[in-house]
């Protein structure tokens, strides 16, 4: 029987420190480690991912124990101690194998469930393992069965959909707002990581133009630079609100920087075209009561993490569905590799038979005198209708879910002695 | 022979609307778009029937079908349905098939309530006029009626947003700018069918009448509702009215069509009365 098993070993967030991982991290790319991989012997088929979040080994092999501690040293090299490896590391076999590798590409296993960028690190180190024919057939089905599986979990549930980042709400609220983004100019008022950070997201859904207020504007400039923008100096915020679309506030002022009286004739400049708040500071820069106003929409911070929570919470949900899909998934793959497992076994069954009626007709041919083309043509046919006739109900079996002798291995060993298949190949 | 044709036809009619609305609403609580290419197919199949079942009142009365309150009502969820189909054909906003075809069966449902009967052609009324008088009032009609949906989304919407809930409707519901667009297109379009219909409507009491304008219920109403449509537009292109304010102009403008077609007919008589 074939003793090949997929074999999935490796590390990850959840498993390791960074401190270990980084050690761990192959520095000489993916062509030099795949290369030493290969040198590996017994390795037939062998796949690497390497990210910030985890190293992973996939492999077809035979498991035996001078194989598996060659694959966990190159895993590991010398600079972690043995006893240590085996704290980290964790090493499935076959269906939990598969599982594991669905997970991993349906952004399951992340550290940001739901991230998207997990995808594109899996194709791109298959891509390395193609271009240098480490995969083979197992391989190959089964990462593209994961990127499909990937797909598919994305299409059928919101996971990937929900903004769970501050800045990630403050884009979600702007497109509901102004529809896209492109086109829109932002304000950020005051510095701050997250104000930045914020019109880092923004800029990269597209906004046009950043102008850049601070009290001092040497600080404006330095940061608008970054930016690419504009700076202006505090003095210039109300006509400045009046070209803006977006803006950040993030100032350490003590007290409110906007009112509502101040914002009222600004709309009617702007004729009403929406305005978009965002109070990242602490205390507060804007009045809330700037919300009454009509097309002026403010959010502080507490509202934007309060959408964080909330698609935190949505994305859970639609966590369990997607781990529904992936379980379904690999039952499937499982199921189509027990079989491939099979099909030698049918197929040499088949041309037994067929061989048989063939020998058999050929044999007794040449002792049918009289009969026409026509005529020999029947017995042919009825030779074969036999012996396949014969097979059907053991290939029915072959095929069928039952497992009234233990599991599938022993049915296939079972029917392969019964019919004689082995002996076949020696003689 | 015709008019059977024509019942058989306007329960189909009433039958698909009610499958297109059923599977737009599902579409809303599932999001699932396949749902939402079935429901626009039904939908359009509806459109069809419709037209075939204003088509053989048309041949079995001889004249345009819009002179009773039933044919008026169907010809006015026909021009819904087109104008809707229309201006999906070249805009996409999010789930406005869903409110649209609510309204649509609403309207059906009105039509169906009413008598089917179909009356001659009083003197007054045969007329070229006809068909374009009605005809494209009726159009605007069903304009207006895709900005009186616009406007109910848009005040959803921004509730949703200015009470910071995010909800259920925030998730489903376009953004604020795609419906706030929507209503300057669609009220721009009826406006203008509007406009056409009062002129028409005009002349024609010109020529049959001997008058212009004789301050007939229906008429001062229609005048009305022109107002308030004219009202917005202007400020709109003005000092940039939009959002919230449109939207609520939107369903005012509404209320007064919906009242210029029946309240007036109902309550107030006058001269555009026949198909009480």
């Amino acid at each position: 029987m074939v003793s090949e098993r997929v074999i999935l070993l490796g590390v990850n967030h959840k498993t390791t420190p960074v401190e270990v991982r980084e050690k761990m991290a192959l520095t000489d790319g993916y062509e030099e480690s795949l290369q030493r991989l290969g040198r590996i012997e017994g390795c037939k088929e062998y796949y690497l991912l390497s990210t910030c979040n985890r190293v992973e080994l996939l492999l077809v092999a035979e498991p035996t124990a001078e194989l598996e501690e060659e694959i966990v040293r190159f895993l590991f090299g010398d600079r972690i101690p043995k006893e240590k490896c085996s704290e980290y590391l964790y090493m499935y076999y076959d269906d939990e194998a598969v599982l594991h590798m669905f997970m991993v590409a349906a952004s399951l296993d992340s550290m940001i469930v739901g991230e998207a960028q997990i995808l594109g690190q899996l194709k791109e180190a298959y891509r390395f393992a193609t271009a240098q024919k480490c995969t083979g057939s197992l391989l190959n089905k089964l990462l593209h069965k994961s990127f499909s599986v990937a797909k598919r979990v994305r299409c059928e549930t919101g996971i990937g959909s929900s903004a769970v980042s501050i800045s990630y709400a403050a884009v979600q609220l702007a497109k509901k707002i102004f529809g896209s983004i492109a086109g829109k100019k932002v304000m950020l008022v005051g510095a701050g990581e997250m104000a930045e950070l914020a019109a880092e997201h923004l800029l990269g859904q597209g906004v046009e133009e950043v102008v850049v207020v601070n009290r001092t504007l040497s600080k404006a400039v330095d940061l608008a630079k970054r930016f690419d923008g504009t700076a202006a100096s505090l003095d210039e915020l109300h006509l400045q609100l009046e070209r803006v679309d977006i803006i950040i506030s993030s100032t350490g002022a003590k007290g409110f920087i906007l009112t509502k009286e101040e914002v009222r004739p600004i709309m009617r400049a702007r004729r009403n075209s929406p305005l978009f708040f965002i109070d990242i500071a602490v205390p507060r820069d804007l009045d809330p009561v700037l919300s009454d106003l009509e097309n002026v929409y403010l959010y502080d911070i507490d509202d934007l993490q309060h959408i964080v929570e909330k698609n935190k919470s949505e994305r859970d949900k639609e966590a369990v569905k997607a781990k529904r899909i992936v379980e379904e998934e690999s039952l499937k793959f499982s199921k189509w590799r027990e079989g491939m497992a099979m099909t030698p076994t049918i197929m040499s069954l088949r041309r037994k038979a067929d061989r048989i009626a063939k020998d058999e007709f050929a044999k007794t041919a040449k002792r049918l005198n009289g009969l026409s083309a026509k005529e020999q043509k029947m017995v042919e046919k009825m030779g074969q209708a036999i012996c396949s006739k014969l097979i059907h109900d053991p290939l029915q079996y072959l095929k069928s879910e039952s497992c009234s002798h233990g599991n599938k291995e022993q049915k296939i060993e079972f029917m392969r002695s019964v019919f004689g298949l082995d002996q076949e190949k020696d003689e | 022979m015709i008019q059977e044709v024509g019942i058989v036809l306007f329960f189909m009619v009433l039958a698909v609307s009610f499958l297109s609305c059923s599977a737009y609403v599902v579409f809303f609580i599932t999001q699932k778009k396949q749902i939402r290419q079935y429901a626009r197919y039904i939908l359009m199949g509806s459109g069809i029937l419709q037209t075939l079942y204003i088509l053989s009142r048309a041949i079995a009365s001889g004249h345009t079908p819009i002179t009773s309150q039933h044919e008026a009502v169907v010809f006015f969820a026909w021009s819904l349905t087109w104008s809707y189909l229309s201006f999906r054909w070249r805009y996409t906003v999010k789930n406005f098939g869903t409110f649209v075809s609510i309204l649509l069966f609403l309207l059906l449902i009105v039509a169906s309530q009413v008598s089917r009967e179909m009356t001659p052609l009083v003197p007054a009324l045969q007329s070229n006029w006809l068909p374009i008088h009605a005809g494209s009032s009726i159009i605007a009609y069903g304009f207006l009626a895709l900005a009186f949906c616009g406007g109910i989304m848009y005040l959803l919407q921004e509730w949703e947003l200015k009470s910071k809930r995010f909800g259920y409707f925030f998730e489903r519901l376009p953004s604020l700018d795609a419906l706030d667009q929507l209503n300057s297109h669609c009220l721009s379009a009826g406006f203008v069918f509007l406009t056409i219909g009062i002129v028409t409507g005009s002349i024609w009491a010109h020529q049959a009448w001997g008058a212009f304008w004789q301050w007939d219920p229906k008429e001062t109403w229609s005048l009305i509702t022109w107002f308030i449509y004219l009202v917005q537009l202007h400020q709109r292109f003005t000092v940039g009215w939009r959002g919230k304010r449109a939207a609520v102009m939107a369903i005012i403008g509404f209320c007064a069509v919906i009242f210029t077609l029946w309240g007036v007919t109902y309550l107030l008589g006058g001269l555009h009365s026949y198909g009480k």
